[in-house]
C-alpha cells in the first residue's frame, strides 16, 4: 500500500508538511522586535528563529539559508537592527530565488521598535493569506527526510525507545525514504560497528574518521556529551550511553555522511557530522537539544522521532517533533507531553515492533497535519550558535554500488 | 504477565539492568542464586550478573561499556564508584 499525505509544493522540488511563516532576527539586538512582530500569530504557523551574533559567520549564513528555504517553510520576514555582519541582502536574495514571499525590515532604517513592529505585523497578516494559496500536492515516502536525536537520556531510553526508533528507520528506509540520526560525540565506543554498516569502504573510513575528530575534540574539552542527568538514570560511560544511543539508526546499512546544512542526495540512512572542523573555538559542539534539531532540520528533515528517558518537553520551530519515551514513570509524570509510550516495553504490555508500529502510523498521521504533543503546547524552540566546518567532501555522498 | 525485576541485554552481558526500583533488604533472584540487595536503587540501574575483578570490562549490550575500578560482588550496584570509562570519565553528579 502506498502511504501518501497532503504536502505543501516547493519550488526546488522538496514537499513540505507544514507551511510556516517564519520572522527572523539576524541579531540578538532585533530578537525584541522579531519577538513582538510574531507574538500575535504564535498560534497561526508563524514561527520565530534567529542567530544572536554581531560577529561574522559562515556557518550562521549555511545554516539561515537552508532553515529559511526548507521545505515547511512557506515565507520568511527578516527582522535587522542595520549594523550587525549578518549578510541580510544575500539571505533575502536567496530565500527570494526559492520563489517564497521575503521581506527585510531594518530597524534602524525604518525608524525603531514601535515603527517596525508595526510593518512587521502588517507584513505578517498579508502575507498568511497569500500562504493560503500554495499548492498542495501528495507526499509519499521518498519525499520525506525523518530525523532522530534523543535527549534526556536515561537507562530506558536504549533498551526501549531508542531500538523502537531504530525498527522504524529501518522500515523507512526500506521504503526509500531519507533518514539521519548524528550526535557523533555519542558514538564514541561504537566506531567499528559503524564503519561495518557503511555502503563502501571509504565511507567506512570516513565514519571512523568522525567519531575519532569527536573523541578528540571532547577530550580537549574535558568533557563528554553527558549531562548528570544520565547518570542519576543510570548510565555510567559515555560508550554505554553511545551504545543506547547507536541503537537508533536501525540496522540499515548507511549510504552517507553530512554536514550541517548538506541535503541527503536519496534515499536511506544518513550520519549526521555535528562536530565542529578544526580546533576546538566555541566550546560545546552543540549546547543543547534544540541546537542539535536545528541542524538535522538544516538538512531537510520534516519530522524529527526525538527519544527521551528523563522527559525532554521541547517541540522546534519549523518541524514538527515527535516525542518518545522509554520510561514508564516519566510518561505517566509528564503523560501531556509525551507522544509515544515505549516504555510499555518494559512493563511486558507491549513488544519492541508494536511500539515502532504506532511511531510509524503517527509519523504519516503528523505528516499529515496532526499535531504532536509539544507542537500542541506551542513548543517552537529555536538555537544557533557559533560553529566552524569545513565542506563535506565527494566521498561522504558515494553511489551506492551496483549488486553483484 | 507479571514484570521482571531486572533484564540481560546480551548472553554475554555481566551486567543486568533494573526494570524497577529496588529496596535495600530485598531479596532478588537472579538465575538460581538469591542476593539481598544492599541498597535502594532506581529503574535502570545495573546490578552485576556475576562477580567482577578489578581492571575486567563491564560488557552490556554485547561490548565493554568501561572497566572495574573495584571488585565487585555478585548483585552489587555497578555505577561510578566501582566502575570507568574506557574513553573519557564522566564527571560525578
Amino acid at each position: 500500500m502506498h502511504r501518501e499525505a497532503k504536502g505543501y509544493a516547493r519550488s526546488d522540488g522538496r514537499i513540505g508538511i507544514r507551511n510556516v511563516l517564519l520572522v527572523v532576527y539576524l541579531v540578538e539586538c532585533a530578537h525584541h522586535v522579531a519577538r513582538e512582530i510574531a507574538r500575535p500569530f504564535g498560534r497561526q504557523g508563524v514561527h520565530l528563529i534567529g542567530f544572536p551574533g554581531c560577529y561574522p559567520s559562515e556557518y550562521a549564513a549555511r545554516m539561515m539559508n537552508s532553515l529559511c528555504t526548507h521545505p515547511n517553510v512557506g515565507a520568511v520576514l527578516l527582522v535587522s537592527l542595520g549594523c550587525e555582519s549578518f549578510d541580510r541582502a544575500a539571505l533575502e536574495s536567496h530565500v527570494a530565488s526559492s520563489g517564497r514571499p521575503v521581506a527585510t525590515l531594518v530597524i534602524q532604517s525604518k525608524g525603531g521598535t514601535r515603527k517596525t513592529i508595526r510593518t512587521g505585523r502588517r507584513w505578517v497578516k498579508e502575507t498568511l493569506s497569500r500562504l493560503d494559496s500554495v499548492r498542495r500536492i501528495p507526499v509519499r515516502v521518498h519525499d520525506l527526510v525523518i530525523g532522530t536525536i534523543c535527549g534526556g537520556s536515561d537507562a530506558t531510553s536504549g533498551i526501549t525507545a531508542n531500538p523502537a526508533t531504530g525498527l522504524v528507520f529501518d522500515r523507512f528506509v526500506a521504503e526509500g525514504a531519507a533518514c539521519i540520526f548524528e550526535e557523533t560525540g555519542e558514538l564514541i565506543g561504537c566506531e567499528d560497528v559503524i564503519a561495518a554498516r557503511a555502503i563502501t569502504p571509504t565511507l567506512g573510513r570516513l565514519l571512523r574518521d568522525s567519531v575519532r575528530k569527536a573523541a578528540k575534540y571532547y577530550t580537549t574539552l574535558g568533557h563528554g556529551s553527558f549531562a548528570v542527568g544520565n547518570a542519576e538514570g543510570g548510565l555510567t560511560t559515555l560508550e554505554e550511553k553511545s551504545m543506547g544511543a547507536y541503537c537508533k539508526s536501525g540496522s540499515s546499512k548507511i549510504s552517507g555522511l553530512l554536514k550541517p546544512g548538506d541535503k541527503p542526495p536519496r534515499g536511506g540512512l544518513y550520519l549526521l557530522d555535528i562536530v565542529p572542523d578544526g580546533e576546538v573555538r566555541f566550546g560545546f559542539p552543540n549546547i543543547c537539544d534544540n541546537a542539535e534539531i536545528a541542524e538535522l532540520i538544516a538538512c531537510g528533515c520534516h519530522l524529527i522521532l526525538f527519544t527521551t528517558g528523563r522527559g525532554s518537553v521541547v517541540g522546534s520551530a519549523i518541524s514538527p517533533v515527535i516525542k518518545i519515551c522509554g520510561n514508564p514513570e516519566t510518561t505517566k509524570r509528564l503523560k501531556d507531553d509525551i507522544d509515544v509510550d515505549a516504555g510499555r516495553v518494559l512493563d511486558g504490555v507491549a513488544s519492541l515492533q508494536e511500539v515502532a508500529n504506532d511511531i510509524y502510523e503517527l509519523t504519516w498521521r503528523v505528516a499529515g497535519g496532526a499535531q504532536t504533543r509539544s507542537e500542541a503546547l506551542g513548543h517552537q524552540e529555536f538555537i544557533l550558535t557559533y560553529k566552524y566546518f569545513e565542506p563535506a567532501g565527494p566521498a561522504c555522498f558515494p553511489v551506492p554500488s551496483e549488486p553483484q | 504477565m507479571k514484570k521482571r525485576v531486572y533484564l540481560q541485554l546480551n548472553p554475554a552481558d555481566n551486567v543486568l539492568v533494573l526494570l524497577r526500583h529496588v529496596k535495600a533488604g530485598e531479596p532478588i533472584e537472579i538465575g538460581q542464586q538469591r542476593v539481598v540487595m544492599m541498597v535502594d536503587l532506581p529503574l535502570g540501574h545495573k546490578i552485576a550478573a556475576r562477580p567482577i575483578n578489578v581492571g575486567e570490562q563491564i560488557i552490556k549490550y554485547g561490548v565493554s561499556i568501561g572497566v572495574a575500578t573495584r571488585a565487585i560482588s555478585f548483585g552489587e550496584h555497578v555505577h561510578l564508584h566501582n566502575m570507568t570509562s574506557n574513553y573519557i570519565p564522566t564527571r560525578a553528579p
